[in-house]
């Protein structure tokens, strides 16, 4: 259709005009395609063992080295990205879902549902994040869904905060009362008014977050309320190897924590520049 | 015998709840000792009313923050109203709450332009998107039946037809004036509201606008609710005028007359405000002292008092009503015919 196409155009005109977002975006595609690639093209099992190849620096056979129990990092880094980069999609989809809708709806009607919803996120926010998301896990149980799940209640004031003061806003707007006069009750304003003029910003909101969730999610790992080892993951592979920088094998925490960083560097950077792309105005 | 009025307003009024001056444990303890407190009052509209037969277009003129804006809220069914009755043909509209008025077949008769033609259409919809959502929400129409209504819509409108396709900020401000017009009057309403359509333009678009809502008024037989800021285009425009002052409408009457012959002091004072080159500026009217405060007003008090040259201790003991000075033409002041009323 036309309309995509000339999306497309102006989508390649803020990536030209952007070196910085055309970086990121680059990255982007990379960790996806390492996503989606990687456990079939890594050179060795990430999870096969072979102790007499531990603990060998990095060198032309094992780019990355390998750690106490001779497993190939490299292959092991690029088999995780799968996992992260779900784990942080899925719980972002979540708080994206229940935080920008509720926050939408509190902002636009206001009174006892903006009460309720304000409440929520503040109570949500008197606790230390990690603490809670750490609890979150610890109490529900240490599984994949569960850690998905803390992610997206720990970012739930976010979401929350930034959809309703944009509601709010945007209720007293001419085309909403215009809108009204064309027959559409408060349900539909929401959805076809409201939240497409408010996407922009949380797609900003969400590509922040998503480097955040990479993070709380690896940080779960860390500290052993997460995934479980030998999975492969970023934050597994850096709470084993801490232990063995102060013996010289820096490699074995170093390589994932890079990829970690990278990730979360990527999403960043990639907010501004996806702010510009959804961008009706900024459209020309 | 006169012939049935398309929409009659009668005794509207409309009161904003302020909230309560200090903490809600000051309040709790004042409720203690006093009694329930009187929570303040803002009078938007107060106990206005007034008709518009079909085919006529009646202005609404005031200054700013004098409840035009919230009068015609109240007309469009945007908003609830306190108390009073809107009649449209033979249908009573305040027994149905403004929040489901949208999906009731009276929606398609009462049709807006508003002010600021930019902000009243949605950043992400085409020209044509905008003119579709009226038809397709209030008419059922749907693919070529609703594009051939968009496109007669924009023409009728002087709208080319290749810049259905763009969006608002892609347009002319004269363009998106012409969006928000056709979008109106695509349905087809009885009754357009139109909120200082031209407010926003340069004068020379202003004048282009101005036919062509004549023009539109003659082909589709609507009746118009003129609000402006602008006497001269309410003089060219309406059959008939309103004046509005804190919520009060203090004279009614035909446009011409109401002009040539301002009853109240505050029409004249309007009136006089204009400039003119040909009149010199000694003996004109003009006000001073501030606007009184619409909260909780005094009711038996003029509201013009404070700013009024003819004002007397009579006019701080009665509100004056609404008279007949000649057949028509009523004013709200108690020396609008000869002398003070008894």
């Amino acid at each position: 259709m036309s309309t995509n196409a000339s999306a497309l155009r102006h989508a390649r005109y803020v990536l030209g005009e952007n070196p910085v977002t055309a970086f990121a975006f680059g990255l982007f595609v990379l960790i996806v395609l390492a996503a989606i690639l990687g456990p079939s093209v890594v050179p060795y099992d990430p999870l096969a063992s072979n102790t007499s190849r531990a603990l060998q620096a990095p060198s032309a056979q094992h780019w990355f080295g390998t750690d106490q129990l001779g497993r190939d990092i490299f292959s092991r880094v690029i088999v995780a990205t799968r996992l992260d980069l779900f784990i942080a999609i899925a719980s972002v989809a979540l708080v994206f879902m229940l935080g920008g809708l509720s926050g939408v709806a509190a902002g636009y009607f206001g009174g006892w549902v903006d009460k309720v919803v304000m409440r929520i996120a503040d109570t949500i926010m008197a606790f230390p994040l990690f603490v809670l998301a750490m609890g979150i896990v610890a109490a529900l149980g240490n599984s994949v869904q569960n850690i998905i799940l803390a992610t997206a209640i720990v970012n739930f004031p976010l979401y929350a905060r930034v959809a309703r003061s944009e509601a709010n806003i945007r209720r007293e707007a001419g085309y909403i009362e215009a809108a009204r006069l064309s027959g559409n009750g408060d349900a539909r304003i929401v959805l076809t008014q409201i939240l497409p003029n408010i996407i922009p910003i949380l797609v900003v909101q969400m590509s922040l977050t998503m480097g955040y969730a990479i993070l709380n999610a690896a940080g779960l790992s860390f500290i052993g309320l997460g995934v479980r080892p030998p999975t492969p993951e970023w934050g597994i592979m850096v709470a084993e190897g801490a232990a063995f920088m102060v013996s010289g094998e820096w490699w074995i925490a170093f390589f994932p924590g890079l990829a970690l960083m990278l990730a979360v560097f990527c999403f960043n950077l990639l907010g501004d520049g996806l702010r510009d792309i959804v961008d009706p105005r900024r459209r020309t | 015998m006169k012939p049935e009025p398309l929409l009659d307003v009668a005794e509207l009024s409309k009161r904003y709840a302020l909230q309560p001056s200090g903490s809600p444990i000051a309040r709790a303890i004042r409720r203690l000792r006093h009694g329930p407190e009187a929570v303040p009052k803002l009078h938007a509209v107060d106990d206005v009313s007034f008709t518009i037969g079909r085919g006529e277009t009646v202005g609404l003129v005031g200054e700013s923050g004098c409840g035009k804006s919230t009068l015609v809220r109240l007309i469009a069914r945007l908003i609830d109203g306190n108390e009073g009755s809107i009649r449209l043909g033979a249908s009573e509209l305040t027994h149905i709450p403004a929040k489901r008025f949208a999906s009731v077949d009276e929606r398609v008769k009462i049709q807006m332009v508003f002010q600021d033609a930019g902000e009243s259409i949605n950043p992400r919809y085409t020209a044509s998107d905008a003119i579709s959502d009226p038809l397709r929400r209030l008419r059922g129409l749907s693919g070529d039946a609703l594009r051939s209504k968009v496109e007669e819509a924009a023409t009728r409108c002087g709208l080319p037809l290749e810049l259905l396709s763009r969006y608002p900020h892609q347009l002319s401000g004269g363009q998106r004036a012409r969006v928000g017009i056709a979008r109106a009057i695509a349905v087809e309403p009885e009754l357009l509201i139109l909120d200082e359509p031209t407010a926003a333009l340069d004068v020379s678009v202003q004048v282009v606008i101005l036919q062509l809502l004549e023009k539109l008024k003659v082909e589709l037989g609507m009746s118009y609710l003129f609000v402006s800021h602008d006497l001269n285009v309410v003089r060219l425009l309406c059959d008939r005028v309103l004046v509005m002052y804190l919520g009060k409408i203090v004279e009614s009457g035909p446009a011409r007359e109401v002009f040539a012959n301002p009853a109240h002091p505050y029409t004249r004072a309007l009136v006089d405000a204009v400039p003119d080159a040909k009149r010199p500026p000694s003996g004109r009217v003009r006000l001073s002292g501030e606007i009184a405060s619409p909260i909780d007003p005094d009711p038996n008090t003029c509201r013009f008092v404070g700013r009024c040259p003819k004002a007397e201790s009579l006019c701080r003991q009665a509100m004056p009503r609404l008279q007949p000075v000649r057949p028509g033409h009523q004013a709200a002041c108690h020396f609008s015919s000869s002398g003070p009323q008894t």
